[in-house]
């Protein structure tokens, strides 16, 4: 969906304003909910549906809330949608005994078991296309319809639209994807600079040159 | 506008002018405060009924990326990097990997790319869809990488946002920016301030800051202040 929270390239939000010495959480109630969007990932995950929630929070809304109250209005729509109240209770939640063990082990997003041969080679030439899927997409609107160039190769990913609405992990090849300033904000850019991002397979064509 | 109001929903209201900061706007406010104590302890007392996960398991989380988790471990991935040349290129040629020799992984940085500054490339790391960032590396992130004015902004206009970092890059420089769209995540290798060459790899990793793995600023040279 194209929400709010795709910022990029938006002037309007004034200077970055930086809090000096500012703790890791500001509230008890902002430890609360960081710790239950963390370890409530097997019945309101993946983080995918945790971050497109987030994205239908509404704009205004989204604006007017800080970082934490999305997480925390994530968690409450995420538990409504999928009726947890009426669920049954679980056979074993996640103790304290092994929460070390999940932070150091991560969940990483590649899957080797996948027979997915890569498109693009670095320094091929791709354009990004231009969807506008009504659902979740990580593919922002500055970089829609505008052509980059492959950067690097970072394996088979989880598709992150599909896995936000549970419709399975389809892991494709996930690339870095250069972008020159210029073809992204116009001539006024400065001539060098650029800009890197990782675009899914899908979200790209071959560019002829 | 009246002054006082009896309902829970009325922060929309109550701010004159732009608000400077919606979090500095926020904490002003108990009243708001014990509306999300109520929310919050409403979810917790659900996940927990439910079986999903124990207050025992909340505290240990809350306690690792409160305390245990920080920029003074991406601070030693740094000094490392600038004192050993085989790590470094380790380092830029497998992130996650170099990283992990140090004891450092896990969640969000489960696939780590370095980026190298030299006197000609300056990279700078965002998230501008939500709040990407390597914690295994750098801890939970500072508001203003979540907030919008960053993210907006950095992307279009990155010399513009890091010169109110107070960091001038001349335009012989190429700036690169790196939205974190995936799950790859992103840390800037500073380049070694100047004055730091008796410095053991302890003390050089007490210069590298934050800011500077993040790549809004550049290390001052030893002996000034940032």
């Amino acid at each position: 969906m194209n929400g709010i929270h795709d910022l990029g390239g938006l002037t309007c939000f004034g200077p970055v304003l930086r809090e000096a010495d500012e703790p890791v959480f500001h509230a008890d109630w902002e430890r609360r909910v960081f710790a239950l969007m963390m370890l409530s990932g097997s019945a309101l995950g993946p983080v995918d549906s945790y971050r497109h929630a987030i994205e239908r929070m509404g704009a205004v809304e989204y604006l007017q809330t800080t970082y934490y109250e999305h997480w925390l209005a994530a968690i409450e729509r995420l538990s409504a949608e999928r009726h947890l109240a009426d669920a049954p209770r679980a056979p074993q939640p996640l103790d304290a005994d092994i929460i070390d063990a999940v932070v150091a082990g991560g969940m990483p997003s590649t899957r080797d078991d996948v027979d997915c041969e890569p498109r693009f080679a670095v320094g091929d030439a791709v354009l990004a296309k231009n969807l506008n899927p009504p659902g979740h997409t990580r593919l922002p609107r500055y970089v829609r319809g505008r052509r980059g160039t492959i950067a690097a190769l970072q394996g088979n990913h989880v598709f992150a639209d599909t896995a936000a609405h549970l419709q399975g992990e389809n892991p494709q090849p996930l690339y870095s994807v250069r972008f020159s300033a210029r073809e992204l904000w116009g001539p006024d850019a400065a001539a060098n600079d650029c800009l890197f991002i990782d675009l899914w397979e899908s979200y790209l064509e071959a560019c002829p040159s | 506008m009246s002054e006082h109001h009896d309902h829970d929903h009325d922060h929309d209201h109550d701010h004159h002018g732009a608000p400077p900061n919606p979090y500095l706007e926020k904490r002003r406010s108990g009243v708001e405060t014990a509306v999300l104590d109520a929310r919050v302890k409403k979810m917790e007392a659900l996940l927990v009924d439910k079986g999903l996960v124990t207050t025992a398991a909340l505290d240990r989380l809350i306690e690792i990326y409160e305390h245990d988790l920080g920029p003074m471990n991406g601070a030693r991935v740094v000094a490392r990097a600038w004192t050993d040349t085989d790590f470094k290129a380790r380092l830029l040629a497998n992130g996650t990997a170099a990283i992990a020799e140090l004891g450092m992984s896990g969640l969000q940085g489960e696939h780590m790319v370095v980026v190298e500054n030299t006197p000609t490339v300056h990279n700078v790391v965002v998230c501008t869809l939500c709040s990407c960032y390597p914690w295994p590396v750098l801890g939970l992130p500072p508001s203003w990488y979540k907030d919008a004015p960053y993210r907006s902004r950095v992307v279009i206009d990155p010399r513009g946002v890091l010169a109110e970092f107070g960091t001038a890059l001349g335009p012989d420089v190429e700036v690169r920016v790196w939205d974190s769209s995936a799950e790859m995540r992103y840390l800037v290798l500073p380049e070694r301030p100047a004055g730091s060459a008796g410095l053991d790899e302890a003390a050089l990793a007490n210069l590298v800051t934050r800011d500077a793995m993040i790549g809004v600023t550049r290390l001052p040279p030893v002996g000034k202040a940032a």
